[in-house]
């Protein structure tokens, strides 16, 4: 559903030189300005994952820098998020399928409450850690304002894509699968 | 002619009053409400990010309620300047924050909604949230349209986030 005034002209004239250079000037500041969150999103390509350690749903301790050698998926979700929910199944089949290989997929969730998602997480019967996340693991991360949000982390623990929504799983699958191919450091 | 039921229907009858009295009240108590997508609002109740956002900076006439329908774990990370969080829609609790915090409002009042944990048509906050309200009686309710979410929709935009 798009709402009636998207895609509407508000401009009935066209834009004057001044007009277009000052649109021009408008959109480099908008640029120039963009918030420390989405800033923060792409530095982190390219630089060490951020670690953390945290208690998993399950009660086993989950530690980022543990998982040096593996090509780590990290994906941020929320139990009334759907496209989270679609994802995480196929995510637990990667898990299964390229484990030996060397992919380890670990989810954080946004909800407020453990116990809605310990509920999703059994019902599902997912196989991989999860733990709680908060906003400090959200900034770290460069802020995550939306769900899902995935990550990619190779074997030496650098961030290699930052996936927002819900990810295209053929494109996906294919950047696991030449991660996994890459060597360790 | 007289028709006798059989005592089998007036006992099954009566089963069926109770469970359904006890899940009524169950509802009640727990304040749960049907989840409603998104894409049931109708048009005329959204407000897009710029609008809200010039609305938010001219400072003149009345300041609209701004409500977050989300997790408080995304409302921390960043909201809207002056937004209050009453939590996600689509589970009991925030529902009764909602009702909560609008219970003593006048039914006129400028109230905005938003969420923007994921996309506008997957989201199950904010069609429910939207539909409690008007139920309530608030004539003057609108919802933030944001088609991806609070990130691309609002923080990559330049608009103001508070912390």
């Amino acid at each position: 559903m798009t709402p009636f005034w998207i895609g509407s002209t508000p401009f009935r004239k066209p834009l004057s030189r001044r007009g277009l250079f000052c649109l021009a000037v408008l959109i480099t500041l908008c640029l120039a300005n963009g918030s420390d969150a989405v800033r923060a999103s792409g530095r982190l390509i390219g630089r060490v994952a951020p670690g953390f350690a945290r208690r998993s749903l399950h009660g086993e301790t989950v530690d980022l820098s543990g998982y040096r050698g593996k090509v780590v998926l990290l994906n941020f979700w929320a139990t009334w998020c759907g496209p989270c929910r679609a994802e995480l199944p196929r995510f637990d089949r990667w898990q299964a399928k390229y484990q030996a290989r060397g992919l380890q997929v670990l989810a954080i969730s946004m909800d407020d409450d453990p116990a809605l998602a310990r509920g999703v997480v059994d019902k599902l019967g997912l196989h991989f850690p999860v733990v709680m996340g908060d906003s400090q693991l959200g900034s770290l991360y460069g802020g995550v304002f939306g769900l899902p949000v995935t990550y990619l982390i190779d074997r030496n623990g650098v961030v290699r894509r930052r996936i927002e929504g819900e990810a295209k799983s053929d494109v996906l699958e294919k950047e696991i699968v030449a991660l996994l191919s890459e060597p360790n450091r | 002619m007289k028709v006798t039921l059989p005592r089998s229907f007036w006992a099954i009858a009566v089963i069926m009053t109770i469970f359904g009295v006890a899940a009524l009240l169950r509802a009640l108590k727990f304040g749960s409400v049907p989840i409603v997508s998104a894409t049931e609002i109708p048009q005329s109740a959204l407000i897009l990010p710029a609008q809200l956002n010039a609305e938010l900076e001219k400072r003149k006439g009345e300041a609209p309620l701004v409500l977050q329908v989300g997790s408080r774990v995304m409302f921390e990370q960043g909201h809207i300047p002056g937004a209050e969080f009453v939590g996600p829609a689509v589970q009991p609790e925030g529902i009764g924050l909602l009702q909560n915090r609008v219970a003593s409002l006048p039914r006129g009042k400028y109230i905005v909604l938003y969420c923007g944990c994921c996309p506008w048509t997957r989201c199950p906050n904010m069609g429910t949230a939207y539909r409690f309200l008007i139920g309530m009686g608030f004539k003057n309710v609108k919802a933030l349209y944001l088609p991806n979410n609070f990130g691309e929709d609002w923080v990559t935009q330049g608009y103001r986030v508070e912390k």
